[in-house]
């Protein structure tokens, strides 16, 4: 089902660099999965649904592959979890579901959960298997802003329990980072389209694409509108470094380069070495990608050590084996400038206590410098939402997403300041349920 | 490796001699003599030739099977009938297998109607070389509707009968192979006796419906738009074979030769056959699953064995744990264990919290959220030892049922009916 060219994954460019990466985790078999399935323990009050944000019952949904009941699994998936397809590929399982699989205590090989996951959820989808009706009409509205996957999994929760939604996103395309964020290794934006589509198919959201609240819209307008809002608007652009040369051609922030890539198609003739600065999952991320994109030497710049990196060991792992080499303690002071182009960075070595070590100065050849050393945070954007706190950028919450205004929610990036699709999930369904609750008691507009 | 005792696997059933105890049963392995050859080759002692008779008509579609959790066939069926290829080319091969392989047994399973049929067949297979004669009375599906196999194993009078008949014409030891689709096994290993058998094998197969299609409603192995009941056989069916064994073998008035028969798949089922009282074990399923060469495990796993508790021969550990098959009365009801898990090995599943709590009397719980730890607390009050969680355990010796000093002296229900025995306070009995 297509809600409309926001969801349709015809609309994207067929050249689209990201079209040429492969699975890193293909997908099983129907043989695999079930030798795999077979070898769960079926544990009771298992480490491994412990560990899942979004708290999918994984030894049931795994046992129904095992017994051969497939759509019995994908149900128990997207009952917990309506993003269980995306969540299955994008997780970082290793420290999730997975890290908590009783195997590891045995010192055996863990049960490939996310691998089980989209066994599941992939014929789900394929078989466009529909689990979720629309709850009767409340007679209560909803607008949610940002068309992320905390935002649509509030709105699909919202419409089992029969509210109205309206999503405001501002993009051209919905489903978040999902859609231009996450590594086309794990999932790319055709896939991430379809299961939007899929999310959407419950019926009764409605998708105003293009809209920025502040330019196109008021927060007082949509308060008016709707009996609640749930922001889930994710983080601003890519921070940058205020270094000489910063003007520079050749020079992108990290997010905003695999964007260009997911979506379109980047030219990277000419690139021998790209730098990526950062030692996070973005900056993980963005290496493995140039290695896919074909760049021959690419290296990681960060100011601190591997020990200390926030990127994922596992990730930063295979990084590793796929050719990507490190530089620590190492902090940009210039971009070398050939003709109006990036030519590298100039460098300083950095001490123990992060202090640039005299005479340790370097240069570090690059055609392309990534800069994925974090993003802006949205706070500016609820200027005006009376009762809405900021601490450090993000929105306050409590445990069920609730802003200091009582019609408020809010989920995702912007109020976590930066994690994982399934914690966005899981917020944006707690977010749902608490509006629900406020939505049924009697509290109004 | 250590060589200290000299182990002998040399094998006798009732005067058949083979040089280890592991036989092919009369089954699909042992159909032709060069299979049989081949067999020989991989180490079988000896095989017991596919049924001879008047040859028969098989179906196409004849075997099934019960797979459980990834694993196939735990369980098997078959619907195949006697031999289907000339007696003259059975009995011609039975002779070069004899020739070629003298040290080897070869017993010949017949299964024929009428008195003068038993004696020619009995001739023949002899004349080939047979080494001993099986009887075939325990076939439970097709043959038993012409009124042999199992009809005739479910009569003992005809038993005893037809027995005696090949006792009278055969020069070479006489098995009867015996149907456990009775309700006690020991009359009919009695009947064989009366019969003069020089031995018996068993179990032949149980009558069984092995699964049913359940998008064309037909029962397997689905014959065109029809199934019919099978023989099942596998692993899954030893302990009805043991059980049936082990009653014959404490039975004082049987004491004859045991062959036995019935899920035996490695050298470890092959041990406690022996210690519940066989000469010789045969395999058939394993066989047919995995080929002719799993018997070299079965060798070594069993010399092993041997080896390691000290027995020089299979007579020396042949029925040694048959005095202690008892019954339900002869039970010391005051002997108590407790569950015991070791925190070292556990990993955390829960599978014994929830197996108790749901299966058994609600005494392992969860360990308290302040411990910190996935391990499991056992209520040993509450604990019965009926070694659930040790079943579900996923991990080898982590739980572990420890016997509990309650002071009480044994007391079996029999001497607590004839003598007043006091019996310890029940547990889990609120």
């Amino acid at each position: 089902m297509l809600v409309g060219p926001m969801v349709d994954p015809r609309t994207l460019p067929e050249d689209r660099s990201e079209a040429g990466f492969g699975d890193f985790k293909p997908a099983l078999g129907p043989a695999q999965a079930l030798a795999e399935a077979n070898r769960c323990l079926y544990c009771a009050d298992a480490p491994c649904v412990q560990k899942c944000p979004t708290g999918i019952d994984i030894p049931e949904f795994i046992r129904k592959i095992s017994t051969g009941n497939l759509k019995g699994s994908a149900r128990t998936i997207l009952d917990a979890n309506i993003f269980g397809m995306s969540c299955a590929r994008v997780c970082p399982v290793e420290v999730l579901c997975v890290g908590g699989c009783v195997y590891n205590e045995m010192d055996a090989p863990p049960i490939a959960i996310g691998r089980l996951q989209r066994y599941a959820t992939d014929a789900a989808l394929a078989g466009d298997w529909r689990y979720f009706e629309a709850g009767p009409d409340s007679g209560r509205s909803v607008g949610l802003v940002g068309g992320g996957p905390a935002s649509l999994a509030a709105a699909h929760e919202l419409r089992r329990r029969g509210h109205a939604c309206t999503i405001y996103d501002a993009g051209r395309w919905l489903g978040g980072l999902n859609t231009t964020g996450v590594a086309p290794y794990k999932l790319r934006a055709d896939d991430a389209l379809a299961e939007v589509a899929y999310v959407l198919g419950i019926g009764g959201i409605a998708v105003e694409s293009g809209v920025q609240v502040g330019r196109d819209v008021t927060w007082d307008a949509l308060l008016a509108r709707h009996d609640a809002l749930f922001i889930g608007v994710g983080l601003g652009a890519d921070r940058t470094l205020d270094v000489p040369g910063k003007e520079l051609a050749g020079i992108d922030g990290a997010v905003a380069f695999i964007e260009k890539f997911k979506l379109g198609r980047v030219d990277l003739a000419g690139v021998q070495r790209a730098v990526v600065v950062g030692g996070g999952n973005t900056a993980v991320d963005a290496v493995r990608e140039l290695v896919g994109l074909g760049v021959p030497e690419v290296t990681m710049l960060y100011r601190g050590d591997e020990a200390a990196m926030s990127g994922y060991e596992h990730e930063w792992k295979a990084a590793k084996v796929e050719g990507v080499r490190a530089l620590w303690h190492t902090q940009p002071t210039a971009y070398l400038d050939r003709g109006g182009r990036v030519a590298g960075l100039r460098c300083v070595k950095l001490g123990a206590d992060k202090r640039p070590l005299p005479g340790e100065v370097f240069e570090v050849p690059a055609e392309l410098v990534l800069l994925a050393i974090g993003q802006a945070r949205l706070g500016e954007l609820v200027a005006g939402l009376a009762g809405v706190q900021l601490e450090g950028g993000r929105l306050v919450v409590d445990a069920d997403g609730a802003t200091g205004h009582p019609r408020v929610f809010a989920g995702g990036d912007c109020a976590n300041g930066g994690k994982e699709v399934v914690n966005a999930v899981a917020e944006g369904k707690r977010a749902a349920l608490a509006i629900d609750r406020a939505l049924t008691t009697g509290a109004s507009k | 490796m250590a060589f200290g005792t000299s182990v002998d696997l040399t094998s006798n059933t009732g005067g058949i001699v083979t040089p280890n105890p592991f036989w092919l049963a009369s089954a699909p392995p042992a159909n032709s003599g060069a299979q049989i050859m081949r067999a020989f080759d991989a180490g079988w002692g000896g095989a017991v030739w596919k049924t001879l008779g008047t040859p028969i008509q098989n179906v196409s579609s004849r075997f099934g099977a019960l797979h459980f959790k990834g694993t196939r066939a735990i369980g098997f069926n078959n619907i195949e009938l006697i031999t289907d290829r000339p007696l003259e080319v059975n009995f011609r091969e039975i002779a070069e297998v004899k020739k070629r392989y003298p040290k080897h047994g070869v017993i010949v399973s017949l299964m024929v109607e009428t008195r003068d049929e038993w004696r020619d067949i009995i001739k023949r297979a002899i004349d080939a070389g047979a080494d001993g004669l099986e009887l075939n009375f325990g076939c439970p599906h097709g043959m038993c509707e012409r009124g042999m196999g199992s009809a005739v194993g479910q009569e003992p009078a005809l038993n005893e009968t037809i027995t005696s008949w090949a006792v009278e014409f055969s020069t070479v030891p006489v098995l009867v192979k015996l149907t456990p689709n009775v309700d006690e096994i020991n009359p009919h290993g009695l009947a064989a006796k009366r019969g003069g058998a020089h031995g018996v094998s068993l179990i032949n197969t149980i009558k069984s419906l092995i699964g049913v299609d359940i998008d064309r409603f037909v029962p397997e192995p689905r014959v065109a738009s029809l199934s019919t009941n099978g023989g099942y056989c596998g692993a899954a069916v030893k302990p009805i074979a043991m059980h049936m064994i082990g009653c014959l073998a404490r039975d004082p008035d049987f004491g004859l030769p045991i062959s036995g028969i019935g899920g035996v798949a490695n050298w470890r089922d092959a041990v406690e056959f022996i210690l519940l009282g066989c000469s010789s074990v045969q395999v058939c399923t394993e066989v047919m699953l995995r080929g002719y060469r799993v018997v070299g495990d079965m060798i070594e796993g069993l010399t092993e064995y041997m080896r390691s508790h000290g027995f020089s021969t299979i007579e020396e550990m042949r029925g040694k744990a048959v005095p202690q098959f008892s019954e339900w009365g002869e039970l010391d009801l005051n002997y108590e264990t407790v569950a015991k898990i070791d925190p070292a090995k556990c990993i955390g599943c829960h599978a014994c919290v929830v197996a108790c709590h749901d299966g058994a009397h609600q005494c392992i719980h969860p360990a308290p959220k302040e411990a910190g730890t996935r391990v499991p607390v056992v209520d040993e009050s509450e604990c019965v030892g009926c070694n659930l969680c040790q079943i579900v355990c996923p991990v080898p010796d982590c739980i572990t049922m420890a016997a509990v000093d309650n002071g009480f002296k044994p007391a079996t229900w029999n001497e607590f009916v004839s003598e007043g025995k006091p019996l310890r306070p029940k547990k889990g009995a609120h």
